[in-house]
């Protein structure tokens, strides 16, 4: 047991990361995270205000058959091949849960299940079978390998080194999401909320959520090689529920999204150093304690507060209700 | 107990034989292109599976069975009380547990699995109520994060376990996705255990899942301990994920859950019907996914059981006898087919009407002016008519004579519509001129009996609101030859 966890030392905790020759490799790692959480976490705002978080979780599984088809049929890992494979897989994740949701009795979220789980197994089946030809590991699937993210080759654009190749894509995929958010705020905003008003405005909400449906599926692809297939969907609802403990503003939620991707990717690596864990996993273990930490002492809704309130309610009320 | 009523249990039998068929059927197909890569002798492969002489062979078997028929007994009940995803986010959240059962003793025991895992599982369990009560976060919400919350601590523990010296060769990652020839006796022993508690549960326990699962307020009325028996059955849900990881894996056991049961679901509107088809579908999906991950050296086992259980719910979503698309479509199509050639046969009856019936025969012209359709598609509609024996076509099919049949349908229609129409003007003070439309809809499913009542209250009326007669029963069953001869028209409807 004791070899499991190593002691904690407070100084080695906080510069272990940045010690020499790691600290170039733990930059990295450190802005992909926070790339991929702030991508994501953004997103996620909106499919925890629709109530579909766990659609979330349904296709970050189904875009593996995707990208899995996608290898195959290409043979290499081009960006856009891997892009089109994953949107494909969206679009018809989303479609199959529709079809069996509306055309017999089942309900919504069994149909969920029914849809995500088969794609997935398909995914895995496709990797055992073609191992050698799809550069892609069983467990990679799962937890992603952030780790090799800094050893990937850099991409230079006009003679300067930008950084490694899935940093600058999921950059751009992070840019991307906040320009289209601010964009069509209007529309995201309306449709989520009040989806009659929405039809009254004439904002088709078929539309906006296959649009939404589709854009996730690109984020989560791009992010999927460093995170991993289940760990997107700690990256799509933890920041956004984390911040909606904290405010009602859905602008306020947006930027407390971003800081939240900040902090849980650094105290990530971190903790990643610490314990000789998967990068990927401590980042949302740190996101998960971050999220208790707003759950307990949020000032809006935290427990202490709730409790505080209570023992007001009991104790402090009747006494101000008899004076008056 | 009713579900061991004879001909209904047989019935599922050969349902299940049938499916149990086409699944082993399929492999043929696949079968070649794993072969090639695996560079593996396939005979043999499949012969010492079905030989069974191998104890691997028989454990993996036997656990993929129990597995299947704990998994859709509990899932039936999870589908029906609409809690599929709490059911796959509790089974990802075991994972930490699974790795602390590991640390216990640095083995694959069974029992240290079993506890951790179901703690774990408890604690999930209880973390998503705790977060729905209290905090605005919607159940959906709290049960992502509890399921990537879990899951990454459960991955963090993993990865430091195979860190460790000896963890890389403890095949814990076998948890992830499942591999059935791992399965020990030991892990059989208590996946046979934890499959007959199933049974006994819902076998003795039958009332009471049944109407906490369907109207939890009136069982709630009724007495009966509703949360008790809602933990009881999350424990039971808690301990068949656990027995399922070893071979489905923590990522898929969620669709052993779900899948079978939703396919059985399709199938059937009675719950212990249901609850018989889904453990049948579980253990079809267990030995299927156990015989093709057999196949190969390196393919996991839970992704094969899972599409198994997926090629049982596509076949139930098709070609379900009731629910199913295909039977949908059809009963669709032929419906409205019959609405088509009952609107035709009016129209033949308006152009005789127009004429007083002088004259048998109606003209595709004549008929494609009343329904101001082409002659192409009048002439469609007429052979339509002429194959289901309504109708037989004269002069190269330009004349449309009705048969006593396709007359009796007719006049029946019409008269259904007419009757409709004066029943809404009469009992329901609807004007005249507004009855058309929902006399156009509901003449086509009026049955024979609320005719003779519509007879009954509108006192044998002969006259609709616009003045038109209602063909009487008399005068269908004089039919078109003796309407027609009739010289004194006056309202042939008129009884004498």
């Amino acid at each position: 047991m004791n070899s499991l966890v190593p002691p904690f030392d407070l100084q080695q905790f906080f510069l272990g990361p940045w010690n020499g020759d790691v600290a170039g490799s733990n930059f990295w790692i450190v802005l992909m995270g926070f790339l991929v959480t702030t991508a994501c976490g953004l997103v996620g705002n909106y499919l925890i205000l629709r109530r579909m978080a766990l659609v979330g979780d349904a296709i970050s599984h189904s875009v593996l058959p995707g990208i899995a088809i996608a290898f195959l049929i290409s043979q290499n890992r081009g960006t856009l091949s891997m892009f089109l494979g994953a949107l494909a897989a969206g679009v018809v994740t989303t479609v199959i849960i529709e079809i069996i949701h509306k055309k017999t009795r089942v309900k919504q979220d069994a149909a969920i299940g029914i849809a995500f789980t088969s794609l997935f197994a398909i995914g895995v089946i496709l990797i055992s079978i073609y191992t050698s030809q799809v550069d892609l590991d069983q467990e990679c699937v799962l937890y992603g390998e952030i780790a090799f993210v800094p050893i990937e080759p850099p991409v230079k654009f006009g003679g300067v080194v930008l950084g490694p190749l899935p940093v600058v894509r999921m950059g751009i995929v992070a840019a991307l999401t906040i320009l289209l958010i601010w964009v069509f705020y209007k529309e995201l905003l309306v449709s989520s909320f009040d989806p009659g008003l929405a039809l009254s405005l004439g904002i088709n909400a078929t539309l906006v959520h296959y649009a939404l449906m589709s854009w996730l599926s690109v984020v989560v692809v791009s992010a999927f090689e460093s995170v991993g297939a289940i760990l997107v969907i700690a990256m799509l609802i933890l920041p956004g529920a984390t911040a909606s403990l904290l405010s009602d503003r859905l602008p306020v939620i947006m930027g407390m999204t971003v800081v939240h991707a900040a902090l849980s990717s650094i105290l990530g690596v971190h903790l990643a150093t610490w314990l000789n864990c998967s990068s990927a996993g401590a980042m949302v273990v740190m996101a998960s304690v971050l999220f208790t930490l707003a759950w307990i002492f949020s000032p809006h809704d935290g427990l202490i507060r709730r409790f505080v309130f209570r023992r007001f309610l009991r104790h402090e009320a009747p006494a101000v209700a008899e004076i008056s | 107990m009713p579900m061991l009523r004879k001909n209904k249990a047989v019935r599922a039998a050969i349902f299940l034989l049938g499916a149990g068929l086409f699944l082993l059927l399929a492999p043929s197909a696949q079968a070649a292109k794993i072969g090639d890569l695996a560079d593996l002798n396939f005979a043999d492969q499949i012969l010492r599976f079905f030989s069974m002489k191998d104890p691997s062979v028989r454990y993996a078997l036997l656990g993929s069975i129990f597995l299947g028929v704990s998994c859709g007994l509990l899932g039936s009940f999870i589908v029906v009380r609409k809690m599929a995803l709490v059911g796959d986010t509790l089974s990802h959240a075991v994972l930490p547990g699974v790795a602390a059962g590991f640390l216990w003793n640095m083995s694959k025991d069974p029992a240290a699995t079993f506890i951790g895992a179901t703690i774990a599982r408890l604690l999930g369990t209880a973390v998503v109520s705790l977060i729905k009560q209290t905090t605005r976060l919607k159940e959906d919400t709290a049960l992502g994060m509890v399921l990537a919350g879990f899951f990454a601590v459960g991955i963090c523990m993993v990865t430091m376990i195979q860190h460790l010296p000896t963890g890389n060769k403890s095949g814990i990652d076998k948890f992830l996705f499942g591999q059935a020839a791992a399965i020990s006796e030991g892990d059989v022993k208590l996946m046979g255990i934890v499959t007959l508690l199933s049974v006994a549960v819902v076998l003795f326990f039958y009332k009471e899942l049944l109407i906490t699962s369907f109207d939890a307020g009136f069982a709630r009325a009724a007495g009966f301990p509703v949360q008790l028996i809602h933990y009881t059955l999350m424990l039971l849900l808690a301990f068949s994920v656990v027995i399922s990881l070893q071979a489905v894996g923590v990522v898929l056991v969620s669709a052993m859950l779900i899948t079978p049961a939703a396919a059985a679901y399709l199938l059937t509107d009675r719950m212990h019907r249901m609850l018989l088809l889904a453990a049948g579908f579980g253990m079809l999906a267990g030995i299927s996914g156990a015989f093709f991950s057999f196949l190969g050296p390196s393919l996991p086992t839970g992704p094969f059981m899972v599409l198994g259980a997926s090629v049982v719910f596509a076949l139930a979503f098709f070609f379900g006898p009731r629910h199913g698309v295909v039977m949908k479509w059809w009963h669709h199509r032929s419906r409205a087919d019959r609405v088509q050639r009952e609107n035709t046969l009016k129209s033949i009856y308006h152009v005789l009407e127009g004429r007083e019936f002088k004259g048998e025969g109606v003209s595709l012209r004549e008929l494609a002016d009343r329904r101001r359709e082409t002659i192409e598609e009048v002439q469609t509609q007429a052979k339509d008519l002429k194959r289901k024996g309504l109708a037989t076509l004269h002069e190269e099919g330009n004349l449309i004579f009705l048969t006593p049949d396709g007359w009796l349908r007719a006049c029946s229609i019409v008269r259904n519509h007419r009757l409709w129409e004066l029943y809404l003007t009469n009992a329901a003070q609807i004007a005249a001129d507004h009855v058309h439309e929902d006399a156009e809809k509901i003449e086509h499913v009026l049955g024979e009996e609320v005719v003779r009542e519509l007879e009954r209250r509108l006192q044998y009326a002969t006259k609709d609101p616009h003045g038109r007669p209602i063909p009487s029963i008399e005068d269908i069953q004089r039919g078109l030859a003796g309407l027609s001869r009739r010289e004194d028209l006056v309202g042939y409807g008129k009884r004498s």
